[in-house]
């Protein structure tokens, strides 16, 4: 890190960062006017449908496609031997196929490819392809894929099971804190698997070209990974491809994989020498998935006399579905981000992911980093009862101090989760309302933490910087951004252009961003891992810098001052102490511009090294890390079992917000889906049959069911982020579950360890409850109760 | 019909069912899911989409508070979200914010929660409000 990109203060007020600038792109959003990949044509343009496999699991014997490529207006019919080469996003799990090789692993899986004049030509020729199937043994539960099984999913599961990977951590000494502990509590839940639901399928155009060159156009949040796979799949090397990202309509990590489809496409694109579009219908988004795993874990939490954690064991299982994807990650990740934001001196881990045929699991916002919270937050809140301790009591005393270490050696810069805490708790008038409101209502809290940006790329050899950043400025005084981050809804096209424009001094109009065309773009890594606030802006604010540095010499020239005594701001270069001497940010350009044409600037940044030594040590070490603290209150319909939130009080740390209003609606839209996770989302299987793929049956939270969300933003800026800022993109997710479970708990006096809370789980536990207990009624208050206004000062161990 | 042969491609395709809301334009004056309408249906009526509802090179109130207010973010569901905020807001000048949330609740937004989307519906109608009160 040098110091010019450390958070250091800027000379001057900032202008652009911190500002709620609106996107640079909403005018294009609002009129319609905005491109995405189903809205381009190109002449000549044929239709591309896949054929997809209604078998879960099955030898594919033969495919006979004679008569299908006999049916007038059918240009290709492509089978998945033409380009066996196998894929993945992570280079060591390679297993998926543009198309079906010898076996089809789950119901949706595509088979066979055709392009055609139109989408009813294409169904003609699906009608006439002969495919003779050999069922094999389907496996649809982890439990049984963790076993030794009769036919393995791939050849590379694991000894003679079904289990894609399986992670072992102890740090410490976990036995023997357990049996110190003067408390404990252990805690088992399950979690539905749950997708995306982006509003816009997926969508791809290829078009091969005379001179051998191909042309990609895909709805991705990770133009160079599908650069990647495009290149190793068709044998094609990377500078004759060209990928070009428009806008994207929301990714949520559903777009965060390089897809068959996209290969598949490309493929009839090189086998018709015709451009060719595919464009999925919405149940193709559900069979294509790579949603949050179907999740089983058990957390167990220690604590000492004085309230102090001192063990966390945790055990998860993960229903991968038939592909690794992003999955050897996921599994690390249930484990290593259940610690923070505490301290814990000693800490174990298991966890499995198993193959099964479903249809592939994979990332997705707060990847790794939500359903194991949701069972550590839940179980400190039982711990604090079983003490007779607040709950926010019991956190202010256990949470990892900012510039500390965990025991797994995750390097922790900044943290302001205990300033979410307080401010969420205040807010929310905590005190007046913990186990104090009527029964049916309440109020929970919980904490949650993630990584800035993964501090690993995916691929690390050659090793090349996570992004770079290109500027260009000619005589016209634009300045072009060139950069490969992908902005996929979240606004990183507007960021790019806050930094630019802060750092050279000059309004958002000069500004233009090229963004994403892999011919002009340097490399960006995509948009996953909250990584590209934090990575893009860094590589941008340095590559304005050193434009600055040459307009400023520029302006030195024409002024005769110092450089050191010159200021950029308000569309000039002028004398920090007499700001009436000047020159314009055109003059100082054509000076600049003299005998060497257009200007050019550069910028990359690559994190540091860091984490331990041990197996898996790089899972879940990022540069920085985001903290938060969610109050939620919520009102039960006893009657019906129905939950209404009624407010989330936000306690969020982002280090310096850069654009506030894009903050506030990352964390408004992660409450929506946090809740939709909670409450009422969820792919129903029976068996290995998805019984929901579509949005009538698949519910995400309305308009009128959202609560009210009072956002706080209370961090501190970051030593290494741009400005001071970290990620939130995701991390705003995770709280939110737990917040709502535990103000059930609060609500009714019962704990809900199986996701979603759908009204029926609600009515048949309380009928339980009653049942057991005689009558409903509120939990206890605890003993201890927070300080109120001001808050107590523990200090951190 | 819309996207394919007129080359409107501002309404979305984004479920195939009538639930995404993604689709929607004005018929006859009235937000209808465009995916649902067979173009026969709408032989001698009036389709308005989102092209057609701000002069060249302007914004409709409604489209001006999306951009201030942060209401879009990905924007593949904005256009849907807009058709049915101006049709209401002609018939609802001065809306509360549960008559707005009930009015969009055909549309869906994975994006924004909704909280800025009302926020724009509301800060619109006032903007209309005051234009109307300054242009009588």
């Amino acid at each position: 890190m040098t110091p010019a990109a450390s958070g250091e203060a800027p000379a001057v007020p900032h202008r652009l960062i911190g500002a709620r600038v609106p996107l640079v792109d909403a005018s294009l959003k609002v009129t319609g006017r905005a491109e995405y990949t189903d809205d381009l044509r190109r002449p000549n343009l044929l239709v591309g449908r896949i054929l997809k496999s209604v078998h879960p699991h099955a030898r594919i014997r033969k495919i006979d496609v004679t008569e299908a490529r006999k049916v007038p207006g059918v240009a290709a019919v492509l089978t998945g031997d033409r380009y066996p080469r196998t894929f993945g996003v992570l280079p060591m799990t390679h297993d998926e196929t543009a198309l079906a090789v010898d076996r089809v692993r789950y119901i949706g899986e595509g088979v066979v490819a055709v392009a055609a004049v139109d989408e009813e030509t294409c169904e003609r020729a699906f009608a006439r392809i002969r495919v003779e199937y050999e069922p094999l043994p389907v496996y649809d539960d982890p439990k049984v894929s963790r076993n030794p099984v009769a036919v393995k999913i791939h050849e590379r599961a694991l000894r003679d099971t079904n289990l894609q990977k399986e992670v072992f951590q102890h740090f410490g000494d976990l036995p023997g804190a357990w049996r110190a502990a003067a408390h404990s509590v252990r805690v088992s839940a399950r979690y539905a698997g749950v997708t995306h639901a982006f509003t816009e399928p997926h969508a791809v155009l290829a078009e091969y070209s005379p001179d051998g060159r191909l042309t990609v156009w895909s709805a991705t949040q990770v133009p160079h990974y599908l650069h990647r796979a495009l290149s190793e799949v068709l044998d094609l090397p990377m500078h004759r491809i060209r990928v070009i990202k428009p806008e994207v309509g929301g990714g949520f990590g559903g777009k965060s994989d390089p897809f068959p489809h996209e290969i598949a496409c490309a493929a009839l694109a090189m086998e018709t020498g015709r451009p060719v579009k595919i464009v999925f219908d919405r149940d193709d988004v559900f069979y294509t998935n790579h949603g949050r795993h179907p999740t089983w874990n058990t957390v167990g939490i220690a604590a000492d006399a004085l309230g102090r954690f001192t063990a966390l064991d945790v055990e998860a299982l993960l229903d991968g579905g038939a592909w690794s994807s992003f999955g050897t990650v996921t599994t690390y990740y249930n484990g290593v981000l259940a610690m923070g934001p505490y301290q814990f001196p000693n800490f174990r881990y298991h966890g499995a992911r198993a193959y099964t045929n479903h249809p592939p699991s994979g990332a997705m916002r707060a990847h790794g980093g939500t359903n194991i919270r949701y069972s550590v937050e839940v179980a400190v809140d039982m711990l604090a009862e079983e003490m007779g301790w607040d709950p926010t009591e019991l956190r202010l005393r256990n949470f990892l101090p900012p510039h500390s270490t965990t025991v797994n050696e995750f390097r922790i810069t900044s943290n302001s989760v205990r300033q979410c805490l307080l401010a969420a708790r205040e807010r929310s008038g905590w005190r007046e309302k913990f186990r104090a409101l009527p029964y049916g209502q309440g109020i929970g809290i919980a904490c949650g933490f993630y990584i800035s940006g993964s501090n690993s790329p995916i691929h690390f050899t050659p090793k090349f910087p996570q992004c770079t950043v290109h500027l260009k400025v000619d005589m016209d005084g634009g300045v072009t951004v060139h950069c490969g981050a992908a902005d996929i809804g979240q606004g990183s096209k507007t960021i790019l252009a806050q930094v630019v424009g802060e750092v050279l001094g000059i309004p958002l109009d000069r500004i233009r961003i090229a963004a994403v065309d892999s011919d002009t773009a340097p490399i960006d890594i995509g948009s996953y891992s909250s990584r590209v606030t934090f990575m893009m802006g860094n590589a941008a604010k340095r590559a304005a810098e050193d434009l600055r540095r040459q307009l400023v010499q520029a302006a030195s020239d024409l002024t005769g001052y110092a450089r050191e005594s010159l200021e950029c701001g308000g569309d000039r270069i002028y004398v920090r102490h007499r700001p009436q001497v000047g020159v314009s940010f055109l003059e100082a350009v054509h000076r600049a511009m003299e005998h060497t044409g257009a200007l050019h600037a550069s910028g990359s940044y690559e994190s540091a090294p860091m984490g331990g030594t041990f197996k898996g040590a790089r899972a879940g070490t990022a540069p920085a890390y985001s903290f938060s603290a969610y109050a939620a209150e919520v009102e039960v319909d006893v009657e019906t079992g129905f939950v209404r939130v009624r407010k989330v009080w936000a306690g969020f740390d982002c280090g310096r917000p850069l654009n506030p209003q894009s903050v506030e609606g990352q964390i408004e839209g992660s409450i929506h889906m946090g809740l939709g996770q909670l409450l009422s989302e969820s792919l129903n299987y029976r068996g290995p049959r998805l019984m929901n793929p579509s949005l009538l049956d698949y519910k995400i939270v309305m308009p009128q069911d959202m609560p009210e969300v009072e956002c706080l933003l209370v961090g501190e800026d970051d030593p290494e982020g741009p400005f001071g800022a970290k990620e939130a993109g995701e991390g705003p997710l995770i709280p939110v579950l737990p917040a709502v479970g535990n103000a059930l708990y609060d609500a009714l006096g019962v704990r809900f360890l199986d996701l979603p809370i759908t009204p029926d789980k609600v009515l048949r536990a309380l009928e339980e409850k009653e049942r057991r207990e005689g009558r409903l009624s509120k939990p206890a208050p605890p003993a201890v109760m927070p300080v109120p206004a001001g808050g107590t000062d523990h200090a951190p161990r | 019909m819309l996207r394919e042969d007129l080359g409107l491609t501002g309404s979305k395709r984004g479920c195939d069912l009538g639930t995404c809301g993604c689709c929607t334009v004005l018929l006859d004056g009235v937000p209808t899911l465009s995916c649902l309408t067979l173009a026969k249906l709408a032989e001698g009526r009036e389709i308005t989409t989102i092209e057609g509802i701000a002069p060249p090179g302007g914004l409709h109130p409604v489209q001006k508070a999306f951009v201030e207010k942060g209401a879009t973010q990905c924007g593949f569901c904005t256009p849907g979200f807009i058709m049915t905020a101006v049709a209401f807001l002609r018939d609802h000048p001065s809306p509360t914010r549960e008559e707005i949330s009930r009015a969009v609740s055909g549309n869906l937004c994975r994006c924004t929660g909704y909280v800025k989307i009302l926020d724009a519906i509301e800060a619109a109608s006032r903007a209309m409000a005051r234009e109307g009160a300054s242009s009588a």
